[in-house]
């Protein structure tokens, strides 16, 4: 990908409160970048929460967490730790 | 948004809910949740002194939504939201007020008072959440039932006309009206911000799925479904005529801002005529 001068896109880092969800997928159905996916493993109430099967690809767009009826998931930026590395590949 | 308003280890809810009573009683699928979470979008975005705003219940699993709101907030008796509402603003002029429930505790037994405090252009802003039916109670046919919906009461079809909630308010003398799906995110955030900041009566109508009883009883599936469905079936057309703003039973369901004007509300009515009555002898109230 290519990026001009300074700008770059932001990464999301998620954060979800496993006990709190009630497993209504409604944050995987709807997150733009299919991040998330339905896990097989229960919660304390029986539920299945999410888990991020791809936090790369997230774009920080906050819709998991404005639609997650429980209030369960968020997302904070990433620090970009690789910078070095990344910064190498770039044109 | 800056990095230094989120910290990772604090949900960004906290500053607006009261966490200790989360997780809340909304069945798994419900959309009430994500309405709050618009809602507390439009609060940040305003940038309003939480201090200074207060919500409003009545009685239903939307009535919930007073006591998980970080916030003052009264838990009325059903159908005496928009009273109690009333009340608070005239007591305290100050205050940004916020009914937020369900469209049996508003346009059921809280009817006439909705059409009253409508009729004055009380400055308040009503969030209803419009399930198409009396939720909390076992999901009985409510003024909202669609013609043809299934509802505890009505086992073989509802065959009662339903109130247009848009119409109904501007008819009454509401001088901001706007209707959603929960699916809106954005769009319900942006009209409650547009609302909080216009003084009158406000009112924003958000369809909500409610997955155990109305999409049980109906077979619709389960949230996800009938979030997708509501969202599917909406048209946008901002400034539609409320006339033309009935809901049919999983027909199409426009949406949009329908009323935005200006008239004065019922404080500058009441300080504008007795002013004019008295003269200097009157002292303004509330400015
Ligand atoms: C005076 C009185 N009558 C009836 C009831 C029973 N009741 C509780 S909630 C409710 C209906 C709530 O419907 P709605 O406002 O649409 O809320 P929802 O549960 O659908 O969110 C009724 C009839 C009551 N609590 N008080
Ligand atoms: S922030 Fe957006 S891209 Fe990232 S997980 Fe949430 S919905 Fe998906
Ligand atoms: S939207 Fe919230 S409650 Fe629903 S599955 Fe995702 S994290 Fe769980
Ligand atoms: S009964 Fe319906 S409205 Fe009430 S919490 Fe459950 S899904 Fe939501
Ligand atoms: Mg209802």
């Amino acid at each position: 990908m290519v990026y001009f001068g300074d700008v770059k896109p932001i990464k999301g880092k998620i954060h979800i409160k496993k006990d709190q969800c009630k497993g209504c997928a409604f944050c995987v159905e709807y997150c733009p970048k299919d991040v998330l996916e339905m896990s097989e493993e229960f919660n304390v109430k029986g539920y299945h929460p999410p888990f991020v099967k791809d936090e790369d690809a997230c774009l920080y767009c906050q819709l998991c967490e404005t639609i997650c009826p429980e209030f369960a998931i968020f997302v904070t930026i990433k620090e970009e730790e690789e910078e070095g590395e990344k910064g190498e590949s770039r044109p | 948004m800056k990095k230094e308003d989120r910290l990772e280890s604090k949900n960004p809810m906290e500053g607006f809910l009261r966490m200790d009573r989360i997780p809340h009683i909304w069945c798994p699928g419900c959309g009430i949740g994500t309405v709050v979470t618009s809602f507390t979008e439009a609060l940040k975005k305003s940038k309003l002194d939480l201090d200074k705003v207060a919500v409003v219940s009545g009685i239903g699993c939307t009535g919930r939504v007073a006591g998980y709101v970080k916030l003052d907030s009264f838990h009325t008796t059903h159908g005496r939201a928009v009273p109690f509402a009333t009340g608070l603003k005239l007591a305290n002029p100050d205050l940004k007020v916020v009914v937020f429930s369900g469209d049996g505790d508003i346009f059921g037994i809280g009817g006439n008072h909705f059409i009253h405090a409508a009729r004055r252009n009380m400055d308040i802003l009503i969030i209803c959440v419009n399930n198409f039916n009396y939720a909390m109670t076992g999901g009985q046919v409510a003024a909202t039932t669609p013609m043809e919906a299934n509802a505890s009461t009505a086992p073989y079809g509802n065959f009662e006309f339903a109130f247009s909630l848009p119409y109904l308010a501007e008819a009454a003398g509401a001088t901001y009206v706007a209707r959603w799906t929960s699916l809106h995110l954005r769009r319900v955030t942006k009209s409650i911000q547009e609302a909080l900041a216009k003084p009158g009566f406000s009112l924003i109508e958000v369809i909500t799925p409610c997955v155990t009883l109305y999409a049980r009883r109906n077979r619709l599936g389960d949230g996800l479904n009938l979030l997708k469905y509501y969202y599917d079936k909406s048209v946008i057309e901002h400034g539609a005529d409320t006339r033309t703003l009935d809901i049919s039973y999983q027909g199409k369901l426009v949406v949009g801002k329908f009323v935005d004007k200006e008239k004065p509300t019922f404080l500058d009515r009441m300080n504008e005529h007795m002013t004019k009555i008295l003269g200097d002898k009157y002292v303004k109230y509330g400015e």
